[in-house]
């Protein structure tokens, strides 16, 4: 290995779901204590923590540290919407990879059981008694649902209704079978949210959000927590066989944001950044889009995981519905994606989720995955956007020995 | 005070309602906010240029689930005037995917949006099928 190299030494996922029980710091706590343990190292040997929390009215970091340990290491409290958990990590590694420090701590969390509708925000305010314009656009009275809809279930479908325009193919039932995918995947998967089948008819027929979403098709809102120790490998040479055989190779970590595309600032394009993380991440390790044994991507809507199929290069441009339609992305296919259950059904406690999926392909690639588990899983890749926008990807690798 | 305000800025009212985009004079992004500057170019000079008021529906959503005091299903879009996107509501048809089409031509439509205390009208604008 060399020396640079950047490596997951230990990561953790809590279970997601409602924990009534627990507060966030509790959340947070677990999944750090048990990242360390996997890893085989203490607070004390970190040298940054970076961490996320979107809800919680933050300082989650600090707050963290009380209750696991006061070391006085630098603490980044980042937020960066749905990528907020995969821009903690990528702090954590680049702190590494600057040679600052020899581990870093990344950890997400949020409590969001019981939430309901995201992005809605600002529209409860009454109309003004007076009609006085306001803000950006001069408005009198709140824009959203009066001027198209800014609500994510909305903005996302919309997303997908916007590749079926240029490409044909999507109906649907066709949005709603990848759900049922990634309902079917996560009856596998005991730390998801929801671990129910669900038919076709059932989802179809389910109350619907922002259509073609219907509510199972829509991310599901819940608690948990994520944490990784991240290190180099010149500070992996001197750990244990056994540290070294389960330690993870980031092979590449990679932020972007939307640069600026006619119409972006009219509905958010999801493509654009995405497409160029996937490039700069293929790039960056060395592997291309068929070498990649697994894929967690945010299928925060079930129109959003089709149109990732693309941008992430899963398939030629255009040949998204062909690709699910030829079954390649259920787990007994050609290339896997969502094989958790996806934000779908295994949940999105958003500040986690950006380091849960890396979890998810970590099990895979250690052979640790159990009823789930992808044999002889080697390169996978985990995927995260955050409207606004952000796209966090990371390429993993399985230690070569 | 009594008459008529557009519900924002770029919404241009009278017997010819149409939108209006600030245009980046150098490199003709448009935008419907007020600007810094140009997020393409950094340039910082922009002049008011009419949007067609008519286009073709690009993206749309049936929203069944929307904030306190948004009347719900309505149908949110992007349409397409001319190579300029605009978002808007699809008006003046049912909100549901049999009269609601990927590809339809539409055109500009105003309505009230609502009254204020002083008896003005706020208009809102969306799209209607052709
Ligand atoms: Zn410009």
């Amino acid at each position: 290995m060399a020396s640079d190299d950047i490596w997951i030494l230990g990561i953790h996922m809590t279970k997601f779901g409602k924990h009534p029980d627990k507060d966030t710091v509790d959340l947070a706590a677990e999944a750090t204590r048990a990242a360390l343990k996997d890893a085989g190292v203490t607070m004390k040997d970190m040298g940054i923590l970076a961490a996320g929390n979107l809800m919680g009215g933050g300082g989650i970091g600090q707050m963290l540290q009380k209750q696991v340990g006061q070391t006085g290491i630098p603490v980044y409290n980042v937020a960066n919407a749905c990528a907020t958990g995969a821009t903690a990590l990528r702090t954590a590694i680049m702190a590494v990879k600057a040679g600052e420090v020899k581990y870093g701590l990344a950890v997400g969390v949020e409590k969001l059981a019981g939430a309901g509708l995201l992005g809605a925000g600002g529209a409860a305010k009454k109309d003004g008694v007076t009609y006085e314009p306001s803000g950006r656009f001069g408005a009198v009275a709140p824009t959203d649902g009066r001027i198209g809809t800014q609500t994510m279930p909305g903005v996302f479908a919309q997303i997908g209704m916007e590749y079926g325009h240029k490409y044909g193919g999507t109906s649907f039932e066709l949005f709603a079978r990848i759900s049922e995918k990634n309902h079917a995947h996560s009856t596998l998967n005991p730390l998801a949210a929801y671990t129910k089948k669900m038919s076709l008819d059932q989802i179809m027929n389910d109350v619907m959000i922002a259509y073609p979403n219907t509510r199972p098709m829509c991310s599901a809102n819940c608690d948990g927590a994520a944490a990784a120790v991240v290190t180099n490998g010149e500070t992996l040479k001197t750990l244990s066989p056994d540290q070294q055989r389960r330690a993870i190779k980031v092979s590449a970590s990679i932020l972007t944001t939307d640069p600026w595309q006619e119409a972006c600032q009219v509905l958010p394009d999801v493509n654009t950044l995405t497409r160029n993380a996937a490039t700069q991440a293929y790039e960056q390790a060395g592997v291309s889009p068929e070498d990649l044994d697994l894929v967690e991507l945010h299928d925060c809507f079930a129109t959003a995981e089709l149109v990732h199929y693309d941008n992430l290069m899963l398939c030629e441009p255009g040949g998204a519905v062909d690709l699910f339609e030829s079954g390649a992305t259920w787990r007994d296919g050609r290339i896997p994606v969502n094989v958790s259950g996806g934000l779908e059904s295994k949940g999105h406690p958003i500040s986690a989720t950006g380091i849960a999926n890396i979890w998810e392909v970590c099990n895979h690639l250690r052979g640790e995955g159990g009823d789930r588990q992808i044999e002889n899983a080697k390169v996978g890749l985990a995927h995260v956007i955050g409207l606004g926008s952000a796209c966090g990807v990371h390429i993993l690798e399985k230690a070569a020995a | 005070m009594s008459g008529q305000v557009p519900l924002v800025d770029y919404l241009v009212l009278g017997s010819d309602p149409h939108l209006i985009a600030h245009e980046c004079t150098s490199c003709g992004a448009r935008f419907f906010d007020r600007r810094n500057a140009c997020a393409n170019c950094e340039n910082d000079e922009f002049t008011d240029v009419d949007i067609p008021t008519t286009g073709e529906l690009r993206a749309f959503t049936i929203v069944s689930m929307a904030a306190p005091g948004i009347e719900v299903p309505f149908v949110a879009s992007v349409v397409d005037c001319d190579g300029t996107s605009v978002r808007g509501n699809i008006i003046n048809t049912p909100p549901d995917p049999d009269h609601v089409k990927l590809g339809m031509k539409v055109k500009l439509a105003t309505y009230k949006v609502g009254t204020d205390d002083q008896g003005t009208e706020a208009i809102g604008f969306g799209f209607e099928p052709i």
